[in-house]
């Protein structure tokens, strides 16, 4: 018995260290030009579903969609305890918007199938925009619980969660399965596993090894070593609605920010210096 | 459900309320749907689910509205997304807007994607600016007219991404709190409002919600006419308090930047930025904040901003109007002493 938690996540460029390099020409990020890093807040989603399995039992599948690399960040989830992890990569899932993102994970999610819960973060930091996981509960026809802060208990079919409403907490009660998105503040991932890295570590998914021979890749599976990886056709997904043909929001145009300002001061850091300020910003009334 | 382009439709907002009390970034929203409205030559129509809500739709006929679209039922008293989209997608079907805008609050930002998926229309969150604009396809060259320009920073705040939607209709963006100016409400403005009936089955329930907690906001860095923030350069949860007493001794709140709260100095509430709030006080003092993108996005819009940093290269000093290159330790005490001796 137990539960079975899917959970998504993604591998995303440190935006904290872009460059105007890391941009192509047609407003699309070039992702190989920057670090690769865990989704944060999807880590946050993982450890919500390891809490599941070790307060409730049951099992914790993991899938990203992504390049070929994403496997980095699916044996990171296996040395912290999943179960299972799936790689979808296919170049024609490309240019895909939130939209399409969303219905090809559903389609990912559908075909893993017989899940109680799906575990995203609330938000992946190269988009910031928190869209992905209400899409795909609305595709999966599941109710979604957003901003999750903490799983307070679970029988049979219902789960109890607290979630974040911006300006103070709402406890729901949710008939599973459901989706639900995870802010920071919900748990603290927990860390590697010397063990779980000792056996996952060499997991190699087939797109890593492109220029592997078919008996190579044989041999692999036959040793436990290949990492799960499907492509759109798996999942039996439209194509006309993945990529760029699936997405309706269109990227027009990319532009640095312009600052506006009027006119600068620069005041001494001396007792007169400052207080000259504070007597100019007293008599134009921006000081009481 | 596709929804089919209409060029002749309205420009709508989700009215989100609260036990009864409309959120700001709503009214905030009218405004720029009016504007909006008036250079496509449509009606502005606003979205009002509830329980006893009639009360409020005055309010936003005054900020700019022609059409309430008013949904009263006893179980739509509390949000819950499955009932609320239920009222927007079957209002959208029947009348067709080519735009629908609301606030990116938490409770915005659950509903809007779950909306544009079951319409599969295209969604934009997060816009700091709206304009309408003619789009030319660089590849085919096709020239699309008066199309919602979705503009908004992306990548961390690095670059600012103008989105558009062809065609797969209504537009839809979230809009931050606080970055669209709240107009002066017009008492006498004339509109309708118009009771509309959606039938909301059980199975649309099955989220319920047990308890509740608001929390009365405290800190309310939106509504401060000073904010004092402090970045990563004050080095340490001590040294925060300086930044404390200065906003006392103004009567200001406090704010943050990223790097201050990473390290833990100050709680994430006073973050200001494109991932915290976005402010735009009377005055905004900047002390020991390099002033990354991120942090900008949420205040280069305040009245006068000072900038205390002891780099004087820092990023902050292109959007401040005042400047002190210098140790805050010793000037923030400096700002105080000669605020108290103002004459």
């Amino acid at each position: 018995m137990g539960y079975h938690s899917i959970v998504l996540v993604k591998q995303v460029p440190d935006t904290a260290n872009v460059t105007a390099e890391a941009m192509k020409e047609d407003g699309t990020v070039n992702r190989g030009a920057l670090p690769a890093i865990f989704n944060p807040e999807d880590l946050h989603a993982l450890e919500a579903a390891l809490e599941v399995k070790d307060r409730f039992g049951g099992m914790v599948t993991v899938l990203t969609m992504g390049p070929p690399k994403a496997a980095d960040i699916l044996r990171d989830c296996l040395f912290r305890g999943a179960d299972r992890a799936i790689l979808l990569t296919d170049r024609r899932a490309g240019g895909s918007d939130t939209l399409a993102t969303s219905y090809i994970l559903s389609q990912a999610v559908r075909t893993v199938g017989n899940y109680d819960f799906v575990f995203c973060g609330r938000q992946a930091i190269d988009g910031d925009t928190a869209q992905t996981g209400p899409q795909c509960a609305e595709k999966l026809g599941i109710p979604q619980v957003t901003y999750l802060e903490e799983i307070i208990d679970i029988k049979g079919k219902t789960a109890e969660l607290k979630r974040n409403i911006g300006n103070g907490w709402e406890m729901v009660r949710v008939k599973l399965p459901c989706l639900v998105t995870v802010i920071e503040t919900a748990n603290t991932p927990r860390p590697w596993a010397a063990k779980k890295m000792m056996r996952n570590k060499s997991k190699t998914a087939p797109a890593e090894l492109p220029d592997a021979a078919p008996e190579q890749l044989e041999q692999l599976q036959q040793q436990g070593k290949l990492l799960e990886q499907w492509g759109l056709d798996d999942i039996s997904a439209e194509i006309d609605r993945c990529g760029l043909s699936g997405s309706p929001t269109k990227v027009f145009r990319i532009q640095s920010i312009v600052l506006k300002k009027s006119g600068f001061t620069g005041i001494e850091p001396t007792e007169t210096g400052v207080r000259q300020l504070i007597r100019e910003l007293v008599t134009d009334r921006t000081l009481g | 459900m596709m929804i089919e382009k209409n060029r002749q439709g309205e420009v709508w907002v989700f009215a989100e309320q609260q036990d009864g009390e409309l959120q700001e970034v709503s009214l905030e929203l009218c405004g720029r749907a009016r504007k909006l409205a008036d250079q496509l030559g449509v009606n502005v129509g606003a979205v009002l689910p509830g329980k006893t809500v009639s009360q409020i739709a005055p309010r936003l006929i005054a900020q700019g509205v022609d059409n309430v679209y008013l949904v009263e039922e006893e179980r739509l008293e509390f949000f819950r997304t499955d009932p609320y989209t239920k009222v927007l997608v079957e209002l959208m079907t029947k009348h067709r807007p080519q735009i629908v805008l609301y606030g990116a609050t938490n409770l915005g930002r659950d509903l809007a994607p779950r909306v544009a998926s079951a319409t599969r229309s295209g969604m934009t969150a997060d816009c700091t600016d709206l304009e309408i604009g003619d789009v030319t396809d660089g590849r085919t060259k096709e020239v699309h007219k008066n199309l919602l320009h979705q503009i908004r920073p992306a990548f961390g705040g690095n670059i600012i991404a103008t989105i558009v939607n062809y065609d797969m209709w209504p537009q839809m963006a979230t809009v931050r709190e606080g970055v669209m100016p709240l107009f002066d409400a017009d008492p006498n403005r004339k509109g309708q409002i118009l009771r509309e009936t959606v039938t909301l089955d059980d199975s649309l329930f099955l989220v319920e919600v047990i308890r509740r907690h608001v929390e009365k906001r405290e800190l309310n860095l939106k509504g401060a006419r000073i904010i004092v923030a402090g970045g990563g350069g004050i080095g340490s949860r001590e040294n925060f308090n300086l930044i404390y007493e200065l906003a006392g001794a103004v009567g200001g709140a406090v704010g943050a930047s990223r790097a201050a709260i990473d390290s833990g100095y100050v709680g994430h509430e006073h973050q200001i930025g494109q991932t915290g709030t976005t402010v735009r006080p009377a005055l905004y003092i900047a002390v020991g904040i390099s002033g990354a993108i991120q942090h900008r996005a949420g205040m280069q819009d305040s009245a006068k901003i000072i900038a205390v940093n002891t780099d004087k290269d820092a990023p902050i000093f292109s959007v401040a109007h005042y400047g002190i290159v210098g140790d805050f330790k010793t000037v923030i005490p400096m700002m105080i002493k000669a605020f108290k001796e103002r004459v």
